[in-house]
């Protein structure tokens, strides 16, 4: 295979495994933007209460990596609605700053909270030998965690669009994004709705924080470290449009990572470069209404 | 009665003549508590607590005082503001901390306007010390291990040829710097230079290291700002397999910071960096170092080359104080005592260079192993003894003005 093919694959490979992590992190922050139009910035310390979650569960108790991966993200979704229920509730009429304040005080009382208990040394995991080494395809070796992401995420997007495309809760959610009154108008209890993609959109965040650990360690101010990025995917593939961040997250994954690999002086540049491009042309992101 | 009241008054007046020798110096500590980088401020912070614990009795009758600040983000913002803050209310005497080179950069224009003297535990840009008058350094300039790397490189290691990876930040530049300047003059070659973003976030490091390996070039010289980017980086290479790929792992110390090894695993074993510290160097000072570390904060609590710079860098402060007698009215005359000193810590035999305001130190060249009991360790290839930084003796570039 010619050296320029190898790299392509390569890039893709890798741009792909990152995308699959941005798509699983974002994807709940999307929905409750398009939802509900609230501002979670709190969405990160989900993520970040999935990983320690994980890390406490592997570490202390034993518990293999894969199901404490799931137990997380269980957790931290049915804890998620406790606030949603407690907090986000009363303030969804608010303004956006509003929301934004209580958000981001919650995120940064997480970031104390973790700090307390955990101390703010990074932590990491112990996969198992499974997802260890890497996978050689004759012409390149592959990390074996990343290709990992990459069928997770597959297996995800899968289910969610399945979920989203072809069962009536799916159905009833479309309908809500595109136009909450007409939905509650026609007897869809748009709140009950609302508490279960909140639910799942958190699980997903936390199943993504676990998954990151290996990726960047983790330490308590992932709550708010890495928001940006998940914003940057919400914003430039449209609010409440599950194929908008998948799209977002591939192109954003993709290209971020080939241009470290061809131009790694221009480094993280080119995140913003296609952010700023693409809400040139579309200012409402690909598949965001107008 | 009336001259026994008197006489006891004047008893008095002498004995508050002579407390008043006593002086209660306010020490001000600016270091990392918040954000990505805060178990660099735990590093610090920690040794400064045990060794004035441990110490506060050597400067008697005087006292100190410590006056804690959040260093913020390593964009030098914050801690101008927080300094400032310390020197204009707190009244603070002297400063110290600084994990980052901007904090310590953005600062050096307020210590010099202050007169306040600025003792640095970590931030290691080399030309930091030129900037002002009253800035002294007990920690490191990039040079110290960057410049004898390049040479130790290219004759020991067997690397003709490497590749430079660095955070996007000035003591990034100075450590890759120092690095080319002492590999290309010991003839090898540089194949590349990479920035890898911004200190404030982790980067996934994956696309610029799959870069590196498929250029192949025999090692890969790495700078980051030692804390979560360390781990991020013994992970990106475990996982692309590059040791398997003949691409060594070379840099200065901060790769492998000792509070943060036994999380790395076996991807880190081969390692070779550059440093004056580890846990698990030998001397007397050291094991009672880390043996009060240990009584103080736990068995799995490690110090690491921050910690054993603080410790050192308020064993100087102690020794000065007692050496102007508490009297910190003057902080030019405090700086000036404190060149020349030399003291044993950690780290072994230290020093301050009178001209310089640097520190001289012996340098190690450490490998990562797997010690006998099961953990990670390091073990000395080779010590270089006194150590100046290479950058102000080269006059290169700003450490010459």
């Amino acid at each position: 295979m010619p050296q320029f093919a190898i790299i392509a694959v390569s890039i893709l490979f890798d741009g792909l495994a990152y995308a699959m992590f941005l798509f699983i992190t974002s994807v709940g922050l999307s929905v409750t933007m398009g939802l509900m139009g609230f501002v979670n910035l709190a969405h990160g310390a989900f993520a970040m209460a999935g990983g320690y979650i994980v890390v406490s569960l592997t570490r202390n108790l034993g518990i293999g990596f894969a199901p404490s991966l799931a137990i997380a993200a269980v957790a931290v979704g049915a804890v998620s609605v406790l606030f949603e229920r407690g907090l986000y509730r009363r303030l969804y009429k608010a303004t956006d700053l509003e929301q934004v304040l209580l958000t981001i005080g919650l995120a940064f009382m997480a970031i104390a909270t973790a700090t307390y208990l955990y101390g703010p040394i990074p932590k990491s995991v112990p996969l198992p030998t499974w997802l260890q080494g890497d996978i050689s395809l004759g012409f390149r070796a592959f990390p074996t965690y990343r290709a990992f992401l990459i069928v997770l995420g597959i297996v995800l997007i899968s289910v969610l669009w399945y979920g989203f495309e072809k069962t009536n809760i799916g159905a009833k959610i479309r309908a809500a994004v595109d136009n909450r009154r007409m939905a509650e108008s026609v007897g869809i209890n748009v709140d009950l709705l609302f508490t279960l993609t909140f639910a799942l959109g958190s699980g997903l965040a936390a199943l993504g924080g676990g998954l990151a650990i290996q990726l960047f360690g983790l330490s308590p101010s992932f709550a708010v470290l890495y928001l940006v990025l998940f914003l940057i995917v919400v914003a430039v593939g449209g609010l409440g449009s599950l194929k908008g961040t998948l799209l977002a997250a591939l192109v954003i994954g993709v290209i971020d990572t080939g241009g470290k690999y061809l131009y790694a002086e221009a480094g993280g540049f080119f995140i913003y470069a296609i952010t700023v491009i693409v809400l040139l042309i579309k200012p409402a992101g690909f598949y965001g209404r107008e | 009665m009336k001259i026994l009241g008197w006489a006891g008054v004047a008893a008095l007046a002498v004995t508050l003549g002579a407390t008043a020798q006593a002086e209660n110096i306010k020490i001000g500590v600016v270091a990392p508590f918040s954000g990505a980088n805060a178990d660099l401020g735990q590093q610090i912070d920690k040794a400064i607590d045990l060794y004035v614990k441990l110490h506060a009795k050597d400067i008697a009758p005087h006292t100190v005082q410590i006056v804690k600040r959040d260093e913020g983000p390593p964009t030098g913002a914050n801690a101008k503001t927080v300094a400032t803050e310390l020197i204009t209310n707190d009244k603070v005497q002297i400063l110290t901390g600084f994990a980052f080179s901007p904090s310590a950069i953005a600062l050096a224009p307020v210590v010099t306007q202050a007169k306040i003297p600025m003792v640095i535990a970590n931030a290691g840009t080399a030309w930091i010390t030129n900037l002002s008058p009253y800035i002294a350094r007990l920690s490191f300039s990039m040079w110290h291990h960057g410049y004898p790397m390049g040479a130790y490189a290219f004759d020991k290691i067997g690397c003709k040829s490497a590749a430079l990876a660095y955070t996007d930040f000035p003591p990034g530049k100075d450590s890759t710097e120092a690095f080319k300047t002492g590999f290309e003059k010991a003839g090898g070659k540089i194949t590349e230079s990479i920035p890898l973003g911004s200190p404030v976030q982790v980067p996934d490091f994956t696309p610029f290291f799959q870069r590196i390996k498929d250029s192949k070039p025999d090692c890969m010289y790495v700078f980051i700002p030692s804390g979560a980017h360390a781990t991020g980086v013994t992970k990106a290479y475990g996982e692309l397999g590059m040791r398997k790929a003949g691409i060594k792992l070379i840099g200065p110390m901060d790769l492998i910071p000792d509070n943060k090894l036994q999380d790395m695993g076996d991807a880190a074993i081969g390692t070779i960096v550059m440093g004056n510290y580890a846990v698990d160097l030998d001397n007397a000072e050291n094991k009672a170092f880390n043996e009060a570390w240990h009584k103080e904060y736990g068995k799995d609590s490690y110090p690491d080359f921050m910690s054993a710079a603080s410790w050192d860098t308020m064993h100087a402060i102690f020794d000065t104080i007692k050496k102007v007698k508490g009297d910190l009215s003057d902080g030019g005359k405090f700086i000036d005592a404190m060149k020349g000193w030399t003291g044993k810590g950690p780290r072994g035999t230290v020093s301050i260079d009178a001209d310089t305001r640097d520190i001289v130190q012996d340098e190690h060249a450490m490998e990562v192993i797997r010690k006998a009991d099961g953990k990670l360790g390091i073990k000395v290839l080779g010590t270089t003894k006194a150590v100046k930084d290479e950058c102000k003796v080269l006059k290169i570039g700003r450490c010459g003005s």
